[in-house]
């Protein structure tokens, strides 16, 4: 399993979905790693994700690590409640940089 | 398993890709015990990282390792077993990071911790391996420790 990135606008768009567990939560990891290392603004889209566990919750990790080593940007969009509640469990959502939309992103300007 | 209604066991080997199929087990058992969807939510996630836990570090991701998972409906209480055949682990290890380290793993313990009233391992069985029990206390709607913290 892959999971789909657009680029939108300057951005590289990273759309998990589904449930995002340890027999997934490695492509994930990939595909966020490879797009930080080709574009400079990554967003992961969360809204379709219905379940994530802390696997999952380590590649958002991983990406937020390498985005801040490297000096680069990693955020979260449209966040879906059942991936909110876990990241609020983790106290992550105090973590990363979470906009409701790409839209927002931009709207906050480089 | 003495006391309550056992509700299922399933057997299942450690390849990441059953933790689907267990997690649909566990929202059907905690359907049947009548828990509400947060505490069913808390309780898939529960069950989830103590099997991926397994996977990961009691069989060091060698598919060929048996998981076995009970859930078993007490008065007051929803009690889950999980038990496998790998080496006896030294309790002391099993530990969870703390919040402020962020780092990629070792959330698992924590969120099982957080989300479950009491967990933590039985002795271990005779011929070998682990039994991990955690319990969730059944409360009415609205009540009580569920995933949306």
């Amino acid at each position: 399993m892959t999971f789909p990135v657009e680029d939108r606008q300057g951005f590289s768009v990273v759309m998990l979905n589904g449930e995002i567990d340890l027999n997934n939560s490695p492509d994930a990891r990939k595909v966020i790693l490879n797009s930080l290392k080709k574009m400079k603004h990554v967003m992961v889209d969360l809204s379709s994700v219905e379940y994530i566990d802390s696997s999952g919750v380590a590649s958002l990790v991983e990406g937020f690590q390498y985005a801040r080593t490297n000096d680069l940007e990693f955020g979260l969009i449209g966040v879906s409640e059942a991936a909110m509640s876990v990241l609020r469990l983790a106290r992550l959502d105090q973590v990363f940089t979470i906009y409701s939309s790409l839209d927002e992103r931009l709207e906050h300007g480089s | 398993m003495e006391g309550g209604e056992h509700l299922v066991t399933i057997s299942f080997c450690s390849r990441a890709s059953r933790l689907r199929l267990l997690r649909s087990v566990m929202r059907d058992a905690a359907d049947l015990a009548g828990l509400d969807v947060p505490q069913t939510e808390a309780m898939v996630l529960a069950v989830n990282e103590a099997c991926m836990n397994i996977i990961q570090h009691a069989y060091g991701m060698d598919a060929d390792g048996k998981i076995d998972v009970s859930v078993l409906q007490e008065q007051d209480a929803l009690v889950v077993r999980v038990r496998d055949y790998a080496d006896t682990v030294d309790v002391e290890q099993v530990r969870s990071r703390e919040l402020d380290d962020i780092r990629p793993g070792g959330l698992g313990v924590y969120l099982i911790n957080s989300l479950m009233d009491e967990c933590g391992f039985l002795e271990p069985p005779d011929d070998g391996g682990n039994v991990f029990q955690m319990k969730l206390f059944t409360r009415e709607q609205g009540e009580g420790n569920d995933i949306s913290g």
